[in-house]
């Protein structure tokens, strides 16, 4: 199968705390992988060392990409961006005083060729250009149904069109690996649903590799492919949903408390 | 939808058009006295100094306590070039030479304190706009304390709203690109900025050398209408000045920028009548508009010369 991304010996702690110990992990083209986990389990940090915001104290992270390899753990966040990994944060991080369709226009800055002289002068391609990212994002807004709120500040958008347009933005930046971090935390089992079938529904329209950290079992049982535990930073598990939810070890760190609640 | 999403934004240059017409009629019939005149040049030196910064500041988010540094450079170079070369042509390589050379002083400065945060990056511009002061006082060239005098004096209103302007229109059009978008992105969130692909360091950077360069240009005019430079014009208080202007009108806002400079230049002259209230007066102006309004007069919004037009627009999609 062709890997997308392939993690070996990942390791990162802070101060005396081992946040992340020795873990494996890789993804095949076009799977759903879920990362789970209880809360301080490593799931944020290991994301966090996937897209360069932290440097891993040891380990290799590579993507696969039209053929080439390249590796992550030494390079700067935007690089990463820009190599095709696209993600969201747990907790919003939107441009929240700018409209709807700029948090979408800015995540396509990559494909603006026009220099800094046509960007004072608006000469050249300026006007042709900007005119081909207002189409290109307004496209993209009308896949989450946000087309239509496009010159609305991003901070004025309920919470679940929030969590929507996160995601649109990643997926202006053109990524082959899609990364989301608990993307139905705090939405309700409808809004969840719906979250459900637009993951899915994105992932074939753009041909996607997604990770993905969730807490919604009912999520990550239903749609995910493959999953990962991590405990204590530690990989304890890992398998089709199936074979997790009936893991001992799995139970006793994480589903039983599920089971019980 | 599209044309509505898209502005071409001509009005700004009609506008530009109408305003030197205006000053330069009353230029000509006289109306414009030098006293008039030469508030009229700290106003349009201050809009420049404001806008840039604001760019800095505003629209990037960088706090930036150093503009009077930039300002500076482009004062010296300009009247060093002027003095030598005392024509129009010497005053234009001046003013632009002054401005490159401050763009090249942010360009060396901005890379390694911009990756500097909030009051860190604040106390290293300080710092920077110090010694640079201080290297003023200090060279041989510039005259030490004494400053220098006789600078040839070629700004007249068709310079000034050349220079004001153009710096207004190119700050605005910057900030309306793929480019000024990234910039503000970064102000928003750079975590998230980095993680769509924008590279903070390079677009703070930009930004704070296109600052510097019409800082530098507010320089040049400034050493060209006043006719002497001393590095005390260029302390601590001066940059106080600009950030005062920047909050005033709104972080984030160029027409607020250039209304809160009018205000400013308002209020001071006609407190000229109350020399030894007139600082009392000010300060206290300030304080009673920042806490009517503390987001700054426009906020983050901007006075629109096409919202006549999107008047027209609306109606028409009501009817239709």
């Amino acid at each position: 199968m062709n890997k997308v991304l392939d993690v070996r010996k990942l390791s990162k702690s802070f101060g005396g705390l081992a946040a992340v110990t020795a873990v494996n992990l890789h993804l095949n083209k076009g799977e759903l992988v879920g990362l789970i986990g209880p809360n301080g389990a490593g799931k944020t940090t290991c994301f966090n060392l996937l897209t360069g915001i932290y440097e891993p104290d040891k380990g290799s992270i590579s993507l696969h990409r039209d053929g080439q390899e390249y590796s992550l753990e030494k390079r700067k966040p935007h690089e990463i961006c820009r190599l095709g990994v696209g993600r969201t944060f747990q907790n919003i991080r939107l441009f929240r005083d700018l409209t709807v369709l700029d948090n979408v226009r800015t995540a396509m800055n990559r494909t603006v060729k026009y220099g800094l002289f046509s960007a004072l002068f608006h000469i050249g391609s300026y006007h042709r250009e900007e005119r081909e990212l207002i189409e290109k994002s307004m496209e993209l807004l009308k896949i989450f149904e946000l087309d239509g709120k496009a010159l609305e500040l991003a901070k004025n958008l309920p919470y679940g069109e929030q969590r929507h347009l996160e995601i649109a933005r990643a997926l202006a930046t053109e990524p082959a690996l899609l990364l989301l971090d608990e993307p139905a935390a705090g939405m309700n089992p409808a809004e969840t649903a719906q979250l459900t079938r637009t993951i899915e529904w994105i992932r074939k329209r753009f041909d996607l590799t997604i990770l993905l950290i969730e807490h919604d079992m009912s999520l990550v049982m239903k749609i995910c492919e493959r999953v990962y535990v991590l405990d204590y930073g530690m990989l304890i598990a890992e398998g089709t949903p199936e074979v997790i939810k009936n893991n001992p070890r799995v139970v006793k760190a994480y589903l039983g408390e599920v089971a019980y609640a | 939808m599209m044309n509505r999403l898209f502005e071409k934004g001509r009005m700004k240059y009609i506008f530009a058009l109408l305003v030197f017409a205006i000053g330069q009629l009353l230029v000509v019939t006289g109306y414009l006295n030098d006293y008039l005149f030469s508030t009229l040049t700290t106003l349009c030196i201050n809009i420049i100094l404001a806008v840039s910064l604001n760019l800095i500041t505003g629209f990037t988010g960088q706090f930036s306590l150093g503009h009077a540094g930039f300002m500076s450079i482009g004062g010296y170079v300009c009247a060093l070039i002027s003095m030598r070369i005392p024509t129009v042509p010497g005053f234009l390589l001046g003013v632009l030479t002054g401005a490159l050379a401050a763009a090249f002083v942010g360009f060396i400065v901005g890379l390694p304190t911009l990756r500097l945060k909030g009051d860190y990056l604040a106390i290293a511009t300080l710092g920077m706009a110090e010694i640079i002061r201080i290297i003023f006082l200090n060279l041989k060239i510039t005259n030490g304390a004494a400053g220098l005098n006789g600078i040839p004096q070629f700004v007249d209103w068709m310079w000034l709203s050349l220079f004001t302007f153009s710096s207004i229109i190119l700050i605005s059009n910057f900030i309306r690109s793929a480019h000024g978008r990234a910039c503000v992105s970064i102000r928003e969130d750079e975590i998230a900025a980095e993680s769509i692909g924008i590279h903070a360091t390079k677009y703070k950077v930009t930004a704070f050398v296109i600052g510097a360069f019409f800082a530098g240009i507010a320089g040049g005019l400034y050493a060209s209408y006043f006719y002497f430079l001393r590095p005390t014009l260029f302390g601590f208080s001066r940059s106080i000045d600009i950030l005062v202007i920047v909050v005033l009108g709104g972080i984030g806002s160029l027409s607020g920028s250039v209304i809160a400079a009018i205000l400013l230049a308002l209020i001071s002259t006609y407190l000229q009548a109350f020399p030894e209230l007139r600082m009392v007066f000010y300060a206290v102006a300030l304080v009673v508009i920042m806490i009517v309004r503390p987001q700054g007069l426009m906020g983050s919004k901007e006075l629109s010369l096409d919202l006549l037009k999107g008047f027209g627009r609306k109606r028409q999609r009501g009817g239709s």
